[in-house]
């Protein structure tokens, strides 16, 4: 009896080690130290490898020529799951997962549509509507401002859910701006520390940046001026505690991680899921570097709002309501 | 509107540093393209030793060096192996731009960007006791300390240029480098001497960029400034003053694409294109008038 348990065990123990699976992670533009989207999706990665034993390679594209080729050399060389972080990864992963039918693939932000692509998308506009509310309920100047990076459907589903809940508040006027039009604008901090400058000479005082490694420049700029700034994807509060008012969280690890899981267990599954405030795939961020920042009042407010997003009796302005993503 | 040209002076400031380091390469006879790769280098160093040492005054030597050392191997390529200047200073800028991402990697773990600096390992604003609480300029002594050296380095370089012997032989060795030569001074020597002090100067306009305007090295962050410095300067006529005044006015209309972009009707890809019509406009319109040194990029 004993002898068949470990049998089974070495048996059970020589065929998970045998499971162990290869994933291949291309992450966008703004890099795996972006501090905000791309570094969700790496935690979220570092962690399966950690925690499932897998075996993760990570590339970072230079420029937006370089995905397809990243994506192909993943599926030639037999990798089990290969992941494509942002929109841009669209087309490249629509190609190369009809050039792999048997390859399991992850897109993030996008809809693929392809029946080996797992495609996960985030309700931007539900996060961002919170993060709207403690912009307006936080402004003196009843003022607050926006900084997108690439000027793109997806961003302004940001800027549209983040308008309406600090409009939500009464008497607030919301500037914005974007960075660039390219895929460039994701990693231009001078730039996006120009417009945030612009902003607070409009007297804005709280600016909310969805803008890639150009947030850096937001941050420092309210900084600098002494305003406040709201982090977006990553937790970001701990960058500069005392600046940063709260993030706007998009979990792309939890994605990231529950994709590599379910491929790990042979449970992949394709098609489109989507990942809003009900089902904890945003939110915002709430810790010991914002704690002091936020007044009951205003915590008591975006949880009151909260709840009529996720029972549906607050129904968001969606962006792509008005013009699809692609 | 204040604000308008502070932000001006800002987006000026790396522009006019590169460009006064330019002038001195192009007027001694040296094509010097490369302006961007020694930027885009002065911006990576300049970022990673503030970055270790904890302080941005730090910073300038080693980027003042590297700098030298970057528009050094243009001088070795130009001057030693006669190489043609335009291809030298292309594979300059392709080399900063290869391995400033590498070396990122190898040091930091990703080759986007190095760390955040944080708020007192970067410059600040330096208020000038008196002049800058004048009404209507005072916001003019109120800037970074390399904001401060671009608007005076200018009359520095105008004055070394056409009032001192060094000056006159940088001249003489991009106009007529024979009759140097016949006079006793190797045109060659002057050009790698220009060339180093240039490359310093355009790394200092990086240097701006990673330590005091951004607080960080991104890739390719100087996104094109050094060829903006270089058509700054043809405007200028590779004169120092007004190639200060032509550098101000791309730093304004950068500023300017920023702040219209709020105003909804003009579709904003027409508004971020601005700076690089206005430079179109600026090339196509004045060049006409500029007469380059006669020996430019001339291989002998």
């Amino acid at each position: 009896m004993l002898k068949a348990l470990l049998f089974f065990s070495i048996l059970g123990f020589s065929l998970s080690a045998q499971a162990a699976i290869k994933v291949g992670l291309v992450l966008d533009k703004g890099g795996k130290d972006d501090k905000s989207f791309n570094a969700a999706a790496f935690r979220g990665a570092s962690e399966a490898e950690k925690k499932l034993g897998i075996t993760l390679k990570t590339v970072e594209s230079s420029d937006d020529t370089a995905l397809e080729p990243s994506l192909r050399t993943f599926s030639r060389k037999g990798y089990d799951l290969v992941i494509g972080v942002g929109f841009a990864q669209l087309n490249p992963i629509k190609k190369v997962a009809a050039e792999f039918p048997k390859t399991h693939f992850l897109l993030i932000d996008s809809d693929a549509g392809s029946p080996n692509v797992r495609s996960v998308m985030f309700a931007e506009h539900e996060g961002s509507y919170l993060v709207g509310v403690i912009a307006g309920m936080k402004s003196q100047t009843k003022t607050v401002g926006f900084v997108g990076g690439m000027d793109i459907p997806l961003i302004r589903r940001f800027e549209m859910g983040y308008r309406k809940g600090a409009e939500s508040i009464g008497g607030i006027t919301v500037v914005s701006n974007y960075v660039g039009s390219t895929s460039d604008a994701w990693r231009n901090p001078t730039k996006g520390k120009e417009l945030a400058l612009a902003q607070i000479s409009k007297k804005a005082d709280v600016i909310f940046a969805a803008a890639g490694t150009s947030g850096m420049g937001v941050f420092d700029a309210a900084e600098e001026k002494h305003v406040f700034a709201i982090g977006v994807d990553s937790n970001q509060n701990w960058v500069k505690p005392g600046t940063i008012l709260t993030s706007m969280l998009k979990h792309g690890e939890t994605a990231v991680y529950q994709a590599i899981e379910d491929r790990n267990a042979n449970k992949f599954t394709a098609g489109l899921v989507s990942m809003g405030l009900s089902d904890g795939g945003v939110g915002y961020a709430l810790d010991e570097f914002n704690k002091p920042l936020l007044t009951p009042a205003i915590l008591k407010k975006v949880e009151e709002v909260k709840k009529q997003i996720v029972a549906k009796q607050l129904k968001v302005p969606d962006y792509y309501s008005i013009k699809p993503p692609q | 509107m204040v604000e308008l040209l502070e932000s001006s002076l800002r987006l000026g400031t790396p522009l006019i540093l590169a460009a006064m380091g330019g002038i001195l390469c192009e007027r001694s006879g040296v094509a010097t393209i490369c302006l961007e790769g020694a930027m885009l280098w002065g911006a990576f160093v300049a970022a990673i030793v503030a970055h270790y040492l904890h302080s941005p005054w730090s910073s300038i030597v080693p980027c003042l060096v590297g700098g030298a050392l970057v528009l050094g191997i243009h001088a070795f390529a130009t001057q030693k192996a006669k190489a043609d200047h335009i291809i030298s200073g292309l594979v300059v800028n392709l080399l900063v731009a290869g391995s400033t991402p590498l070396l990122c990697k190898f040091l930091f773990g990703s080759p986007t960007n190095s760390p955040n600096l944080a708020r007192a390992d970067r410059f600040h604003e330096l208020a000038i006791p008196f002049l800058s609480a004048l009404p209507g300029v005072g916001f003019i002594f109120e800037e970074m300390p390399l904001t401060y050296l671009a608007l005076i380095l200018p009359f520095v370089l105008h004055r070394l240029l056409f009032r001192s012997r060094f000056g006159l032989r940088i001249t003489a060795a991009g106009e007529d480098p024979d009759t140097l030569l016949s006079c006793g001074v190797k045109p060659d020597r002057v050009r790698w001497v220009a060339l180093c002090l240039g490359g310093a100067l355009a790394a200092l306009g990086g240097a701006f960029l990673s330590v005091s305007h951004a607080s960080q090295f991104t890739r390719d962050m100087t996104s094109g400034r050094g060829y903006i410095a270089l058509t700054a300067l043809i405007f200028g006529n590779w004169r120092p003053l007004p190639t200060l005044l032509s550098c101000l006015l791309f730093g304004f209309a950068d500023a300017l694409q920023i702040r219209l972009q709020s105003a909804e009707m003009i579709p904003i890809q027409f508004i971020q294109a601005l700076p690089y019509l206005f430079t179109l406009v600026v090339l196509v319109g004045f060049v006409g008038k500029a007469r380059p040194p006669s020996a430019i990029g001339r291989v002998s």
